[in-house]
C-alpha cells in the first residue's frame, strides 16, 4: 500500500503443489501404523460406518421378521387371511422370509464393500 | 417297507463319502490342509460345503416332525437357522476371517491375550460340539433301524465309523469336497420325492392340512395358527417361547464350532462375506421343503404323533402315499439324504472339536497330524457313548439347546470382541461363565425330565431370552469395572479385524 507502482507486479509462476497428492497417502498409512490421533480417526470412521450398516440391517430384519409374533398377538384377525390358498402366516414364515433374508444380505455385502473401497481409496491411493 | 432299498442307500452314500474323501486326500498333504484346507477354498464350493455341514438331522428330519406335532410356531426354527447366517454375515464374517485365528479359542486368545479365557472357550467349544453330536448319533440310530432293521446303537456306530474314516483320511480339505456333495444330495433327496407327493396330494383333491379333522384328540389350540400352543398339554407361554427360539437361533449360529471353523478356509474377509451370502441363498432354498413334509404328514401320517415317532414323518410319507416300487425308490432317496445329513454335520463337528482338543491338549505330546487324528477319535467316541446311554429328547430339541448355549456364550464374546475395544479378559471370562452356567442348567433340566407349563419350567425349556442378555450385561459390566485389564495391542487388533487386506497396514 506504500506508493503507487509504476510497473505491473512481476509475473509469478503458479503451480499446484505437485508432491502433496503423492506424499499424503503414504503419510496416512503411517499415521494409522503409528497410532496417531489422525490415524485413529480414520480407522474409527470405517469401524463406525460398518457398525451403522450392520445395525441398520439388523433393525430392518427385526422390524420385518422379528415383529411378526407381536403382530399376530395384537392383530389375530390377520391369521384368517389366506394367500395362494395358504394361511398368511405359513406364506410369510414358510416362503417369503427366505428371499427377504437373501435381499438384506445382498444389500449388506454391497454397502460393506463400498465402505471398504472408500477407506482404501482414502488411505492408500 | 422292505430293507433292500434302505441298505443300498446307506451303502452307496458311505462309499461315495469315503471315495470323495480318499480323492481329496491326494490333494491334502500338509497340516494346513488338514485344518483349514490351506485357505484356498472358493466361495461357491465353500458355500456348498457350509450348507452341507450345517443342514443336520434336525433340519432334514426334525423340522418336519416338529411342525407335524406342534404346528405353525415351529416354522421359526428353519427361519431362525437361516436368519442366523444373516446376523453372522453382518456382525462377524469378515472380521472373524481377518482375525487370522483358526478356532474360537484362538480368537479369544488373540483378542484378549489371556490363556484363561482361551481354556474356558475350549471347554465350551467341546461341550457345544458334543451336545450337537449326541442327537446326530441318536437320529442316525433311529433312521438306520427304520431303513435297514439293525439295532439303534449299531446304527449310530455305523455313522461314527464312517465319520471317523473320512475325517482321519483327509482332514478339512477332503471334508470340504464331501460336504459340498452332501448339500446337493440332501436338496435333491428332499425335492424329488416332494414333487411326487404333492402330485398324489392334488390327486386326492388337495385337502387342507389346517382342517381340525386331522387333530389328534388330546391336542389343544389350532395347528395352523401361531401362538396357539398346539400340541402341548395346555397353552403355556407361546409368545415367550417363540421369542426365545428367535433369540437362540438368530444369535446362536455364529458360535457353533463347525460353523466358525469354516470361515478360516476363505482366502480373505471379502470372500468370507460373499461365501456367507451364497450360504443364505442355499439355506433358503432347502428350508422351504421340510415344512411341506410336516404339513403333508398331518394329512397322511397323523398317527406318528401318538406313537412318539414324529421324526420319522419325512421317511414314512412315500411308502404311505405312493407305495410300490416308486415309493420304495423315493424312500431310499430320502434315507440317503438323511444319512448324508448325519455324516456331514457329524464330520464337521468332529473336525471342529478335534481341532480344539488337538491344539489345546494332545499337541503337547504328539506332532500335528497325529495329534489331530487322536483327537478326532476322542471327539467321536465320547458323544457316541453318551448317545447310547442318554434318553432320546428329540433331534430338534437337543440341537435347539446347543443353539441356546452358543448364543449365551460365544455370541457376546464374538460381537463385543469384534466391535467393542473396551472388552477385557476379566469381562469375557465372567460373561462366558454366567452364560454357560445358566444355559447349562437349562440343558441338564431338559435332558432329565419332561416339559411343563409353569413360567419357571418355560424359562428352563427356552433359556435364551434371559441367558443371552445376562451374559452380555455381565461381559459389559465387568469390562467397565476392569479398564486396567484391556489388552495392550487392542487398537492394532481392531485395525486387523476391520480394514481390507489390500491396504498395507501393520496388523500385529
Amino acid at each position: 500500500m506504500t506508493g503507487t507502482p509504476e510497473q505491473p507486479p512481476p509475473r509469478v509462476r503458479v503451480t499446484a503443489p505437485r508432491s502433496d497428492s503423492r506424499r499424503r497417502p503414504q503419510l496416512l498409512v503411517q499415521e494409522i501404523d503409528e497410532q496417531t490421533e489422525l490415524g485413529a480417526v480414520y480407522v474409527r470412521s470405517l469401524l463406525w460406518a460398518q457398525l451403522r450398516l450392520a445395525v441398520g440391517i439388523l433393525v430392518a430384519m427385526g422390524l420385518m421378521i422379528g415383529s411378526l409374533p407381536l403382530l399376530f398377538t395384537v392383530a389375530p384377525e390377520l391369521l384368517n387371511r389366506t394367500v395362494l390358498g395358504m394361511p398368511l402366516t405359513w406364506g410369510l414364515l414358510g416362503f417369503l422370509v427366505y428371499p427377504l433374508l437373501l435381499l438384506l444380505g445382498w444389500v449388506y455385502v454391497r454397502r460393506a464393500e463400498r465402505n471398504e473401497r472408500s477407506f482404501s481409496d482414502l488411505v492408500d491411493r | 417297507m422292505s430293507h433292500a432299498g434302505g441298505i443300498a442307500a446307506v451303502v452307496v452314500v458311505s462309499i461315495l463319502t469315503l471315495g470323495i474323501g480318499i480323492w481329496g486326500l491326494r490333494v491334502s498333504r500338509t497340516t494346513s490342509d488338514f485344518f483349514v484346507a490351506s485357505r484356498t477354498v472358493r466361495p461357491a464350493l465353500n458355500a456348498s460345503a457350509i450348507g452341507g455341514e450345517y443342514l443336520s438331522a434336525a433340519s432334514f428330519l426334525g423340522v418336519a416332525g416338529l411342525i407335524l406335532t406342534f404346528g405353525a410356531d415351529m416354522l421359526w426354527y428353519p427361519v431362525g437357522w437361516t436368519a442366523g447366517y444373516l446376523v453372522l454375515l453382518v456382525l462377524v464374517a469378515a472380521p472373524l476371517r481377518r482375525s487370522g485365528a483358526y478356532t474360537l479359542p484362538d480368537f479369544a486368545e488373540a483378542r484378549l491375550g489371556s490363556r484363561r479365557v482361551r481354556a474356558l472357550t475350549s471347554v465350551l467349544v467341546v461341550a457345544i460340539g458334543w451336545l450337537y453330536l449326541i442327537p446326530q448319533f441318536q437320529g442316525a440310530g433311529f433312521t438306520l433301524r427304520l431303513a435297514t432293521g439293525i439295532d439303534a446303537p449299531l446304527g449310530g456306530l455305523v455313522v461314527a465309523v464312517v465319520v471317523l474314516a473320512s475325517v482321519l483320511s483327509g482332514g478339512m480339505r477332503s471334508v470340504t469336497f464331501v460336504q459340498a456333495f452332501q448339500y446337493w444330495l440332501k436338496l435333491t433327496a428332499l425335492l424329488v420325492p416332494l414333487i411326487f407327493l404333492l402330485w398324489v396330494w392334488m390327486g386326492d383333491g388337495s385337502p387342507s392340512p389346517a382342517n381340525p379333522a386331522f387333530d389328534v384328540a388330546s391336542q389343544s389350540g389350532s395347528w395352523a395358527d401361531p401362538l396357539s400352543g398346539h400340541g402341548t398339554d395346555s397353552a403355556g407361554h407361546p409368545l415367550y417361547s417363540t421369542y426365545s427360539i428367535i433369540i437362540a437361533t438368530f444369535l446362536g449360529t455364529m458360535g457353533l464350532p463347525h460353523v466358525v471353523v469354516r470361515f478360516y478356509t476363505n482366502p480373505d474377509g471379502r470372500a468370507a462375506r460373499r461365501t456367507t451370502l451364497v450360504v443364505l441363498g442355499l439355506l433358503g432354498l432347502f428350508y422351504v421343503l421340510p415344512p411341506v413334509y410336516g404339513a403333508l404328514g398331518r394329512i397322511y401320517a397323523g398317527d406318528l404323533i401318538a406313537d412318539g415317532r414324529s421324526d420319522a414323518v419325512v421317511l414314512e410319507l412315500p411308502s404311505r402315499m405312493i407305495g410300490g416300487t416308486l415309493g420304495e425308490l423315493l424312500s431310499a432317496l430320502l434315507i440317503a439324504g438323511a444319512f448324508a445329513a448325519f455324516l456331514s454335520t457329524s464330520s464337521g463337528l468332529t473336525v471342529a472339536v478335534a481341532g480344539v482338543v488337538s491344539q489345546d491338549i494332545v499337541e503337547r505330546w504328539l506332532p500335528g497330524v497325529a495329534a489331530f487324528r487322536l483327537a478326532a477319535v476322542v471327539a467321536v467316541v465320547f458323544p457316541y457313548v453318551l448317545a447310547v446311554a442318554a434318553q432320546d429328547v428329540g433331534v430338534a430339541t437337543a440341537v435347539g439347546l446347543a443353539f441356546a448355549v452358543s448364543a449365551s456364550t460365544f455370541c457376546p464374546l464374538l460381537v463385543l470382541g469384534i466391535w467393542w475395544s473396551r472388552l477385557t479378559d476379566a469381562g469375557a471370562y465372567a460373561g462366558l461363565l454366567v452364560g454357560g452356567f445358566l444355559s447349562g442348567i437349562a440343558v441338564v433340566r431338559t435332558f432329565f425330565s419332561d416339559g411343563g407349563t409353569s413360567w419357571f419350567l418355560t424359562f428352563l425349556a427356552q433359556p435364551a431370552a434371559w441367558t443371552v442378555p445376562l451374559a452380555f450385561l455381565t461381559m459389559i459390566g465387568v469390562s467397565l469395572l476392569t479398564p486396567q485389564r484391556r489388552a495392550p495391542h487392542v487398537s492394532t487388533f481392531m485395525i486387523r479385524l476391520h480394514t481390507p487386506e489390500g491396504v498395507p497396514l501393520h496388523r500385529g
